[in-house]
């Protein structure tokens, strides 16, 4: 705080018309949970820690679906196609590249690149052909499954880019893990403490970038054409333009997640793309409230944490258990469980009132 | 002779295609096209259909009326669905997608866990016949004429029985039709309930040549989807039409490269269509004539 001008520069940013949660209390609570986060290793086993970073990487993709479906209105049911292509190119490139000098780095970027790519050629076709928003979700739900059959059948040799083999339905393996070059030795990000840290700060500067973005200028327009699309192209706005930049944006973090969890794990199959995987993204960001940043990172952890406990524990109930509240979100809290759970709370409600 | 013997093989292609859409995206198109609801339980409308129509052929029923429960049993689940789920949504369109999609991974796990990975098949009946070096199946044919046969059916229900009129009625508008005395509420049901008989129906047909496992509806989904895209709201004008360029498209390239490319190649056709057409082939052929 030794340059409050500064500070409230930033909170002006971050803060805006289109993020719930501002002023000292709540960027007090966003401390104190930062807080518990980077001191949470030092009380972990740290192979608990790298475990626990798993619950990190889907949280990307589910905070691009809150920008393109909860801010922008557009149905991308499909967010686990730009996962995939994005872990698939981050296995091909790294396999061939090797993970020396930063190459890793390198192929983060490029696969990251070449999801944001593929969702621009796509995008141009769903809303320059003006797509209606129904048909948005099967479309983009179509390509989805569609990639998910193509990679399971590239079983056999002959499926194979420079060094690396697909490997069909049992998915690709061996990929090496992000690796840092440092002065003194390079730095592997195994699932350990180190990339739960990197993983943390990549997660809050998403987050804080996207604030930023959604309370600027074009995030205010995204949501305008979310309320009314005629109008805001009837105010001189070539919605087109925005919802093809937000629907890039959001696949982009979607292929984010497809990197950092193909390195994470070494691992990526084509059930990452198939119908069941393409559903849980929609639960997290249904679940929590999707029109909001903070309530879909909370809700979207939070239902992660319960989907893996019951795989854990009660195995096979799991995905019932998601579907169920999917169900009944949608019927009794359609902004999400988080923001009807605040509106309970008696102040909270004299509040919003208040601001309405 | 030779030409006559492949142009056979297409055209048996062709029609296998064409009524494997026809009769996947029936059931989607009405619900679509009535109520403006993208059915996402689809799929499992048409595994209930599929399971139930093979568990009653077990029991030595004949094939036809086991079809037939299938459908029914389909149907009667899918007015239960529309009165617990989509009939408190009708005001938001857009979240019967998202809850429709948490009826089917519920049904979809349900199965699994109720009825283990896979069910006994009842096989392909009536057998082949040859024409030139290639046999081909009789049911396939049978298939065919299904298709064919619902939707002279569905254009029959539509045009000609008081439900048909009725149905139109209120989806061209919704509060005359009401003021009139015609209770939309059951329409929308009776709707609902017929675009899930349909896919049961669907389900039912193609159960004995597929191997009966819980995510077997999703197997549907990218046909029935891309002719719902391509076709627009109206089945006549819509579906149908689709079903014959996309069942060419498909049919083309199977018959080249094989399934998955017959899949790819229909999927890039629709995206293509979409910058065209948003609104599908129906769309524009409507507005024209208006």
């Amino acid at each position: 705080m030794s340059h409050p001008s500064r500070f409230t520069a930033f909170l002006k940013l971050v803060e805006g018309p289109q993020t719930l949660g501002k002023g000292p209390k709540f960027w007090s609570v966003f401390a104190l949970v930062l807080l518990a986060a980077c001191i949470y290793p030092q009380f972990a086993d740290s192979y608990d820690v790298g475990n626990n970073v798993y619950f990190f990487n889907w949280l990307f993709m589910a905070m691009g679906l809150s920008l393109i479906w909860g801010y922008g209105g557009a149905l991308s049911f499909g967010q686990t196609a730009f996962f995939g292509v994005a872990g698939y190119a981050y296995g091909v490139l790294t396999i061939n590249l090797g993970d020396a000098y930063g190459l890793t780095l390198v192929s983060l970027l490029l696969a990251v690149g070449i999801s944001a790519l593929f969702a621009a050629i796509l995008g141009y076709f769903l809303f320059y052909g003006r797509i209606s928003g129904v048909f948005l979700g099967i479309v983009t739900l179509s390509v989805t499954l569609v990639l998910e059959r193509f990679m399971a059948q590239t079983a056999g040799p002959q499926w194979a880019i420079g060094k690396a083999r697909l490997n069909g339905f049992n998915g690709m393996g061996a990929m090496p893990s992000l690796t840092i070059p440092w002065p003194g030795g390079a730095i592997v990000l195994y699932p350990d403490v180190t990339l739960y840290y990197v993983t943390l700060a990549l997660l809050v500067s998403v987050y804080l970038g996207l604030r930023i973005l959604v309370n600027s200028r074009f995030g205010n327009v995204i949501v305008a054409i979310r309320e009314n699309p005629l109008r805001a192209e009837m105010l001189g706005y070539d919605i087109r333009k925005y919802q093809l930049i937000t629907f890039v944006i959001g696949s982009a973090l979607a292929g984010l997640s497809g990197v950092l969890y193909t390195s994470w794990g070494n691992y990526i199959t084509p059930a990452s793309m198939g119908m069941t995987a393409a559903s849980l993204p929609i639960v997290w960001v249904a679940v929590g409230g999707r029109s909001d940043l903070t309530t879909t990172l909370i809700g979207a952890l939070a239902v992660l944490i319960v989907f893996q406990t019951l795989t854990i524990y009660g195995s096979q109930y799991a995905l019932v258990v998601m579907g169920a509240l999917l169900v009944i979100t949608v019927l009794i809290a359609p902004r999400g469980i988080v923001i009807a759970l605040s509106d309970l709370l008696p102040a909270r409600k004299s509040k919003m009132k208040g601001e309405v | 002779m030779e030409f006559l013997y492949s142009l056979f093989s297409f055209l048996y292609q062709f029609g296998d295609a064409f009524a494997f859409l026809v009769l996947s995206a029936c059931g989607l198109a009405v619900i679509f096209g009535m109520m403006g609801v993208i059915n996402l339980a689809h799929g499992e409308f048409i595994l209930c259909g599929a399971y139930v129509s093979t568990s009653v052929t077990h029991m030595g029923v004949p094939l036809p009326l086991a079809i037939l429960a299938g459908s029914v049993a389909a149907g009667i689940a899918g007015m239960i669905v529309e009165v617990a789920v989509i009939r408190p949504l009708y005001k938001r369109p857009l979240d019967t997608i998202v809850a429709t999609w948490g009826i089917s991974m519920i049904v979809t796990q349900g199965t699994l866990i109720v009825l283990g990975t896979t069910m006994a098949g009842s096989g392909t009946p009536f057998g082949s016949f040859s024409i030139g070096n290639y046999s081909y199946s009789v049911y396939r044919v049978v298939l065919m004429i299904m298709a064919l046969v619902t939707l002279a059916a569905l254009w029959l229900m539509f045009t000609k029985t008081r439900f048909g009129i009725l149905a139109r009625a209120t989806i061209q508008v919704p509060h005359v039709a009401e003021a009139l005395g015609v209770n939309t509420n059951l329409v929308y049901s009776m709707t609902f309930g017929l675009g899930a008989a349909l896919a049961g129906l669907a389900g039912g047909l193609y159960a004995p040549t597929m191997t009966l496992v819980p995510t077997m509806g999703s197997s549907f989904m990218v046909e029935a989807f891309v002719t719902v895209v391509v076709g627009g709201a109206d089945i006549f004008l819509g579906t149908a039409p689709a079903a014959v360029v996309l069942g060419f498209i498909k049919a083309t390239l199977t018959s080249w490269q094989g399934q998955l490319a017959g899949q790819i190649g229909m999927l890039i056709a629709v995206i293509i269509v979409i910058r065209i057409l948003p609104r599908g082939i129906s769309g524009k052929i409507l507005k024209e004539r208006a």
